[in-house]
């Protein structure tokens, strides 16, 4: 077996230092009735073996970069540079565990620290921490944060908050003191409903959580939220699902938020079929010792040179145990690796200008669709993701375009089923996407619909 | 061509041994290269990526453009390249040395699964495109269960939790939906004091007590003790297993007889199931739940601190809790259920897509390349290799418990009673050595803990020389040379660094000085 060094005479010479005769004798804690159970798996294969087994697998799913995709709604195609995948593969990288020994784990500490900056600065807030799992169990954790420092249980949650991160967000808080309210989505109506959740903003209120871009693709201007919460003594929370969007709309923290919480995989990571991701986490200075997760802070070493730490970590599981902000130990180290590399090549310059690319793409899409007769597009402030009502059953003419080999989008019902959006499609359009590729979504969505 | 012009060998000099002593110009020490931040290299307007110019347009964004600086500085890529391997030779990895980090399971990252998880066929694609057109993803997902289920003998697993504490998460809470299922209201979680901090922690999330149990001379959970605690208030046991000592839970029967009698269930903290992979069932030993640390026992990468991945097994009790998604068979192919009907008891969704299919890859890759013969022989090797460290130190070290150990080897720090030499002194000790110290105070239950865990993946050469430096350290202690330890390290990249300072005024991220 490839990857196990000792050889039989080394088992044996081994056991011999151990002082017993076989391997079993190391496992006779077992229940001698459980020991060595017949296991009805394969024998190991070679390296090629594998790779053929597995490849066939991979071969039968079919690849966003081999098709005109447009497929969206929380998880986007971006172009990742080649850089990226080269840094985190490096074994100092891929290799290193948990920075738990500061003098040998500089690198993945510096790393964090300006992943922390960045996230701080594309946010819009004072910090960020090291990452979580995901842009949906973030919101969750910020919900039970808002609690912690309101002390107020009722959190409401916007209806243009991805069905998904709602499902979360209630799944987290089904056995804490949390009563979570979820606002009924108005994707035709993006203004009423943004009404509707600032008049459901009470003294009992802890925090509102607001995506922005909105699941249907709507941009919308937070402040007012924020005003109305804040009068309240609640906490805004912003999701963000598309954080190429900072590059061109106006940031959380500009709006007012107190919270903010997103899907970081647009830069810097591939679509994976939803994992591993990034979950982003920033805050204001006020509230750090309430946040949850790694944080990485400066200082200095014995030389007086400066370096970096774990930091704060009296808030986490390991020191507090139940007492702590959360149970959550792992980030998603290498996933915010990749995240700051990206980052570092983009810049705020870069950033801004893929950001517009993206934009551009997107009104190409709604401009060439809202041409065919009986598509209405809903959206007339957004980023790079429009929704289109269509005369049919959208899953079904998702699935007819699949057919035609173009992945057309998110059908509404899959995210939100017996929710009356069978006629909705969600539709992202980043700068992956060429006119060649919106031409053939067009000509495929008419020979669909005659 | 410059290379050495005069055609003359290079020869090595005598020196007078305070040559070291200067300062470079540069701030470099040879290949120590100091390396700013990228906020400090004057970037601020520049670019290293090249994007399609789109012209000028109308934005339809309702006035909300972003108009305010945003302050992230763009490297061109050379500069890139550089900076991140620069800071990468500050690290240590596994691929650099043995790194014996107990409970973490640092084993070899093969690199033929990062080249599967990169197939187009898994790297690029969607977690909501047509389900038809990702049948082999599911069916990847499908294989992976089937592993998973024979090596655990258990009848279900919830592939999406993110991470060993997300797996904790989600088999508490399936406990939990159990009980309340059947109208039992039960607020006690009982843990041993050995567990890891995740445990009590999940058990809080959950809405429940914890109280500790005590654990038996010999390092095992104290079964009479925990008898006397079992009682209808107790909704389950969390029991890592083999334990946070590196030991197996020799009456592991008992326990689940006993909880199970009691009404409650048994939670098994999976961290350390690399030792008994092949070798033993959690099934068949009465677990209820127990979660996978992918990224330990079936070896994807740390990176760092993550990404993880935490897979939980459930017993037929547990099983109808399941979260979603979930892969489900049809006659038309592989489908996945998304949404709950009334009806489901599934406890909700814990993620926002379908979990960690990277790590899915990797892991079944690991999986297939060993096979039921290799995983058993890896699970042999690492428990050989621990107790071959244990033989091989006992007299020189104090070994908290007798053995046989199972993956991992515990010592505490009677050693180094009267050395004035301290278990992170000796910690940084080893990285002078050239290795990633041990796990240093966890468990906590013996004092001054130092977790031994060589994995399967050292030869007995590098065995050999791990056992050579760990007794000449010991040596060394005892010989009165405190400071080769206090102030160590001394070869790493930075000196001891100063924790205290960064936790009382924290500094979190980069500012520019006024």
């Amino acid at each position: 077996m490839r990857y196990l060094p000792l050889t039989g005479d080394d088992r044996s010479e081994m056991l011999k230092k151990i002082g017993v005769s076989s391997i079993d004798d190391l496992f006779k804690d077992v229940p001698a009735a459980d020991l060595n159970p017949e296991i009805d798996l394969p024998r190991h294969m070679s390296e090629m073996a594998v790779e053929r087994a597995l490849s066939k697998m991979a071969a039968r799913n079919t690849a966003a970069g081999s098709v005109p995709f447009f497929v969206g709604a929380g998880a986007y195609k971006h172009h990742v540079p080649a850089t990226v995948d080269h840094i985190i593969q490096r074994g100092e990288f891929l290799t290193a565990y948990t920075p738990y020994q500061p003098e040998i784990a500089q690198g993945t500490l510096q790393a964090i620290f300006e992943f922390q900056t960045q996230v701080a600065a594309l946010t819009g807030m004072d910090v960020a921490n090291a990452s979580m799992y995901d842009g949906s169990t973030a919101c969750g954790e910020a919900v039970l944060m808002a609690r912690r420092v309101t002390r107020k249980k009722k959190a409401i949650l916007c209806g243009s908050l991805h069905a998904h991160y709602a499902r979360v967000v209630e799944t987290m808080t089904q056995y804490t003191e949390d009563v979570v309210v979820t606002q009924q989505a108005q994707p035709a109506n993006p203004q009423a409903e943004l009404d509707a959740l600032i008049d459901a903003i009470d003294d009992e209120t802890s925090c509102v959580v607001v995506q922005n871009p909105g699941v249907f693709g709507h941009v919308l201007d937070l402040t007012p939220v924020a005003e109305k919460a804040h009068a309240h003594k609640a906490l805004l929370i912003v999701a963000v699902t598309e954080v190429m969007s900072l590059g061109m709309i106006k940031s959380p923290g500009e709006m007012g938020a107190d919270i903010v919480v997103g899907e970081g995989q647009s830069i810097g990571n591939g679509l994976m079929f939803g994992g591993p991701y990034l979950g982003l986490f920033a805050t204001n200075q006020k509230y750090v010792r309430q946040m949850p997760g790694r944080l990485c802070g400066e200082t200095v070493d014995s030389n007086g040179d400066r370096g970096f730490v774990l930091t704060l970590s009296t808030r986490e599981q390991h020191i507090r145990r139940e007492k702590a902000t959360s149970n959550i130990c792992t980030n998603s180290g290498l996933c915010a690796l990749a995240f700051t590399v990206h980052m570092s090549l983009l810049g705020e310059k870069g950033l801004r200008q893929v950001a517009r690319v993206n934009h551009k793409r997107a009104q190409d899409v709604k401009l060439a669709l809202s041409a065919i007769s009986g598509v209405e597009v809903l959206n007339s402030a957004y980023f790079n993701e429009i929704t289109v009502r269509l005369p049919g059953n959208a899953a079904d003419i998702v699935e007819k375009l699949a057919d035609k080999d173009i992945l057309a989008g998110v059908p509404a019902s899959r995210l939100y089923p017996g929710a009356g959006m069978d006629d909705l499609l969600i539709i992202a359009a980043t700068e992956t996407v060429l006119e060649d590729d919106i031409a053939a979504l067009a000509t495929g969505l008419k020979e669909v619909l005659s | 061509m410059s290379m050495n012009t005069q055609g003359r060998p290079t020869a090595a000099v005598e020196t007078d041994g305070q040559s070291t002593a200067f300062e470079s110009f540069s701030g470099h020490r040879g290949l120590r290269l100091a390396e700013p931040l990228i906020f400090e290299m004057d970037r601020e307007d520049t670019t290293g990526v090249d994007v399609e110019e789109v012209g000028d347009f109308d934005l339809e964004i309702a006035g909300l453009g972003r108009d305010s600086k945003i302050g992230c500085p763009g490297l061109p890529e050379p500069d890139v390249v550089r900076h991140y391997t620069r800071l990468s030779r500050k690290n240590y990895g596994i691929d650099m040395g043995p790194f014996p980090l107990g409970s973490c399971t640092m084993k070899h990252n093969p690199r033929l699964n990062e080249k599967m998880a990169r197939l187009p066929g898994f790297g690029d694609i969607h977690p909501l495109q047509p389900i038809s057109t990702v049948q082999g993803a599911l069916e990847l997902m499908e294989t992976l269960s089937h592993w998973i289920l024979e090596l655990t003998g258990t009848p279900a697993v919830a592939l999406s939790p993110k991470a060993g504490a997300h797996g904790e998460l989600c088999g508490v809470m399936a406990i939990r939906a159990a009980l309340e299922a059947r109208g039992d209201a039960r607020e006690v979680i009982l843990c041993p004091e050995s567990a890891h901090g995740t445990n009590p922690a999940t058990a809080a999330f959950c809405g429940y007590k914890v109280k500790s149990i005590p654990a038996k001379d010999n390092g095992r959970v104290d079964i009479e003790a925990l008898k006397q605690s079992l009682d209808d208030t107790v909704a389950a046991v969390m029991v890592t297993n083999p334990n946070t000592c590196g030991l197996f839970e020799d009456e592991v029967r008992e326990i689940a007889d006993a909880v199970h009698a009691a009404g409650a269930f048994f939670y098994c903290d999976g961290a350390n199931f690399n030792a008994i992979v092949g070798k033993a069932r959690p099934g068949d030993l009465g677990v209820d739940a127990m979660h996978l640390n992918l990224h330990k026992t079936f070896s994807t990468p740390h990176g760092g601190g993550g990404p993880g991945s935490g897979p939980v097994v459930f017993s037929d009790a547990l099983k109808d809790y399941v979260p979603l998604p979930y892969v489900v068979k049809t006659a038309d192919g592989l489908t996945l259920k998304e949404h709950a009907d009334d009806k489901d008891p599934s406890m909700g969704r814990l993620v926002a897509f379908h979990g960690q299919m990277g790590m899915y890859v990797r892991a079944l890759s690991y999986m297939m390349s060993h096979g039921s013969d290799g995983l058993k022989q890896a699970s042999e090797d690492a428990v050989l290799s621990a107790n071959y460290i244990l033989a091989s130190l006992q007299d020189v070290m104090t070994a908290s418990y007798e053995g046989p150990c199972m993956h991992e080897a515990l010592f505490d720090d009677r050693f180094l009673k009267d050395t004035g030499v301290t278990t992170l002194d000796f910690a940084k000790a080893m990285i002078d050595e050239g290795y990633h110290p041990m796990t240093m105070y966890f468990p906590l239950v013996v004092h001054g803990a130092m977790l031994i865990e060589p994995t399967e993946s050292e030869s007995k050469n590098n065995l050999d020389q791990f056992i050579r430096s760990m007794r000449g350290l010991v040596e060394e202690a005892k010989s009165g040379n405190v400071a080769r330890f206090s102030g160590a390290p001394y070869f790493a990249p930075m000196g001891r660094l100063d924790e205290t300072q960064a936790a009382r005024k924290p500094v979190l991220k980069y500012e520019a000085a006024e």
